[in-house]
């Protein structure tokens, strides 16, 4: 926004410029031991089998899931949206390449890690009196899985490769990141869902 | 054969879309992983009781198809960038195996054994494979050939 403007000015979509190549890593090698880590205390939560480190993963992790999504498709997706090309890919070089291991790392703990809590608290087997919503539950992440999968993180990957060409093309990178923002928004829409079941499953 | 249009911005005018005609890789994607998630949940939501297999496996079966469909349809695409293709599958492919080995072990550590084990496996893998195919795809399409005229397959 210009200074002395009251109304927030949207940005026009059509991109102007060629934004310029970065130099940036796509998958940042400092986070990888991270990624291990976690990894490693997951595999070892689910072999020792003890409720306090499988509900320290599954809410944890599962919290940072359904935040960074909401705050992704509400927050920061909108804001992405009116932003100039050259500060969308300011923006998209510093965020993207952690997104990459930060989501696939938080999903798999998340799902890995309730699904043998499921087994350890018996929530998971069709004698729960709740059943209905832990089904409600797999289907509303099946949901986000497919999205996210199909949609999301190939459109998250392929504008870092075109923002590490040396004359990007901003078409490309609007049409990847308007599938972005788009579908960042619809899983932080389907994230109020597993709120509501999971508040729902563990207050009964 | 055609050319592959070029991905980079022209000097003058409004930038462009590379304007490839590939086939329909991430629509059929999405339809496979769908029907792989949607046995997984029949599977899933009737434990710990052994319920009929069939819906499961017609399911997993209909996945395997479209992905085999999907990777023909893409090795028969006359133009498309290859290398890099395969540069970004085979190191999604390891991000996914990886995966895919943590859902599998917990499976395996609940005690899920025998035919529902078969079909959730054979689900898994379908889903390790089919999302690098994705990823790659998505990355490729909107580069430039590094050999141009190379055909696929």
């Amino acid at each position: 926004m210009e200074a002395g403007t009251l109304a927030p000015e949207v940005r026009p979509p059509a991109p102007a410029a060629p934004p310029a190549a970065r130099d940036f890593e796509i998958v940042p090698r400092v986070g990888l031991p991270i990624v291990a880590i976690v990894i490693g205390g997951l595999i070892a939560a689910i072999a020792a089998n003890k409720l306090w480190a499988l509900e320290f993963f599954h809410v944890a992790f599962g919290a940072a899931w359904t935040i960074i999504d909401l705050f992704l498709g509400f927050v920061l997706g909108p804001i992405l949206a009116r932003l100039s090309i050259p500060a969308r890919v300011e923006f998209t070089t510093r965020l993207m390449p952690k997104m990459l291991l930060i989501m696939p790392t938080v999903v798999t703990a998340t799902l890995a890690s309730g699904w043998q809590l499921g087994h350890y608290l018996g929530t998971i087997y069709s004698v729960y009196p709740n059943h209905g919503w832990i089904v409600a539950s797999y289907i509303v992440v099946g949901v986000m899985a497919v999205i996210a999968l199909g949609l999301l993180e190939p459109a998250n990957v392929a504008v870092l490769f075109e923002l590490k060409k040396e004359r990007p093309n901003p078409a490309v990178i609007q049409k990847l990141m308007t599938r972005f923002i788009y579908t960042a928004a619809i899983t932080g829409a389907m994230q109020v869902a597993t709120l509501v079941i999971m508040t729902k499953v563990a207050t009964s | 054969m055609s050319q592959a249009a070029p991905a980079a911005a022209p000097p003058d005018g409004p930038p462009q879309l590379p304007e490839e005609k590939l086939p329909p890789v991430t629509p059929l994607a999405m339809l496979s992983l769908g029907l792989i998630v949607a046995g997984g949940i029949y599977l899933a939501s009737h434990l710990p009781e052994h319920v009929p297999i069939g819906p499961a496996a017609g399911l997993l079966i209909a996945s395997g198809v479209v992905l085999v469909v999907n990777v023909m349809l893409l090795a028969g695409a006359p133009t498309f960038n290859w290398s890099l293709f395969t540069g970004v599958a085979k190191w999604a492919l390891l991000a996914y195996v990886v995966i895919a080995g943590m859902i599998e072990y917990v499976f395996v550590k609940d005690g899920t054994r025998g035919a529902e084990l078969v079909v959730l496996s054979c689900s898994l893998a379908v889903f390790a494979i089919h999302v690098p195919l994705l990823i790659g795809f998505t990355v490729a399409r909107f580069q430039p050939l590094d050999e141009p005229g190379r055909e696929a397959g």
